[in-house]
């Protein structure tokens, strides 16, 4: 499963635009064992950030109790056309990102 | 002042032993208030302003849907700054923290969440004005996440 992004392709000045966002992890709590009675270890997104403008406009700050690839839906507020980034954050650091680009007119 | 009448002494003496063995089991588990103090530094949390909406019940605790609001101007002098999920039974009290910037346009946020256990899902909203807002849902969960593979 790859990751996925709602985001509406333009907006008016203005209104308040819904994001959903999907990312493919396991968000393996580190609380489960395998058959062989072995724990599994952490596997665990900490932090989401979307960012519009070269602005943050919300953040996350995931837990072991967030489900398996996780779910975010939140909002901004429509300014001006340009780019809207997302960057999700694993416990050892690794950074993903992914960009759309929304017109407001 | 009236005196009991034997009846009612009679539900007083069956009462009151319940009413002081039902409090204890309605207050929220340690571990999951001392998560709270340590993230609102101890400040005072008032009932109210936040709508946290969850289903009464799952069959699976694998993942909850979860939503938060806070009915907020959003302004850089009035606004939502952050929301943080807590749960009571889970094998860690913290859920997920939401943070928000007047430039979000509203302080909602949902996910889906685990639940590991039947349990009160708290929300608490810190303002800008430093102040603290919460609500809570009790979900009843059938199959629990967490222990099985």
């Amino acid at each position: 499963m790859a990751t996925m992004i709602g985001l509406p392709k333009s907006a008016k000045p203005g209104d308040i635009v819904e994001v959903k966002l999907l990312l493919a992890h396991p968000m393996e709590s580190g609380f489960r064992g395998d058959f062989d009675g072995n724990k599994i270890p952490r596997d665990i997104i900490t932090e989401v950030r979307c960012l519009y403008l070269d602005e943050l406009v919300f953040r996350a700050e995931f837990f072991p109790a967030v489900s398996a690839n996780p779910f975010l839906g939140f909002t901004f507020r429509a300014v001006k056309s340009g780019s809207v980034t997302f960057t999700w954050t694993d416990m050892d650091g690794n950074e993903s990102h992914e960009v759309r680009e929304i017109t407001v007119e | 002042m009236s005196r009991l009448s034997r009846r009612q002494a009679l539900a007083l003496t069956i009462g009151a032993p319940l009413m002081v063995r039902l409090t204890p089991a309605s207050a929220t588990p340690g571990a999951m208030q001392a998560a709270i103090a340590s993230w609102s530094k101890g400040a005072a949390i008032e009932p109210g302003l936040v709508t946290l909406t969850l289903p009464l019940l799952v069959a699976s605790g694998n993942a909850v849907p979860l939503k938060v609001m806070v009915d907020s101007p959003m302004t850089p002098e009035d606004h939502v700054a952050e929301i943080a999920i807590f749960n009571e039974r889970n094998p860690l009290p913290d859920v997920i923290r939401f943070h928000f910037t007047p430039a979000s346009g509203r302080a909602q946020a949902e996910t889906r969440i685990r639940l590991s256990d039947t349990q009160k899902v708290h929300a608490i909203a810190r303002l800008s004005d430093g102040t603290f807002r919460s609500a809570a849902v009790n979900v009843v969960v059938t199959a629990p996440a967490c222990v099985e593979n």
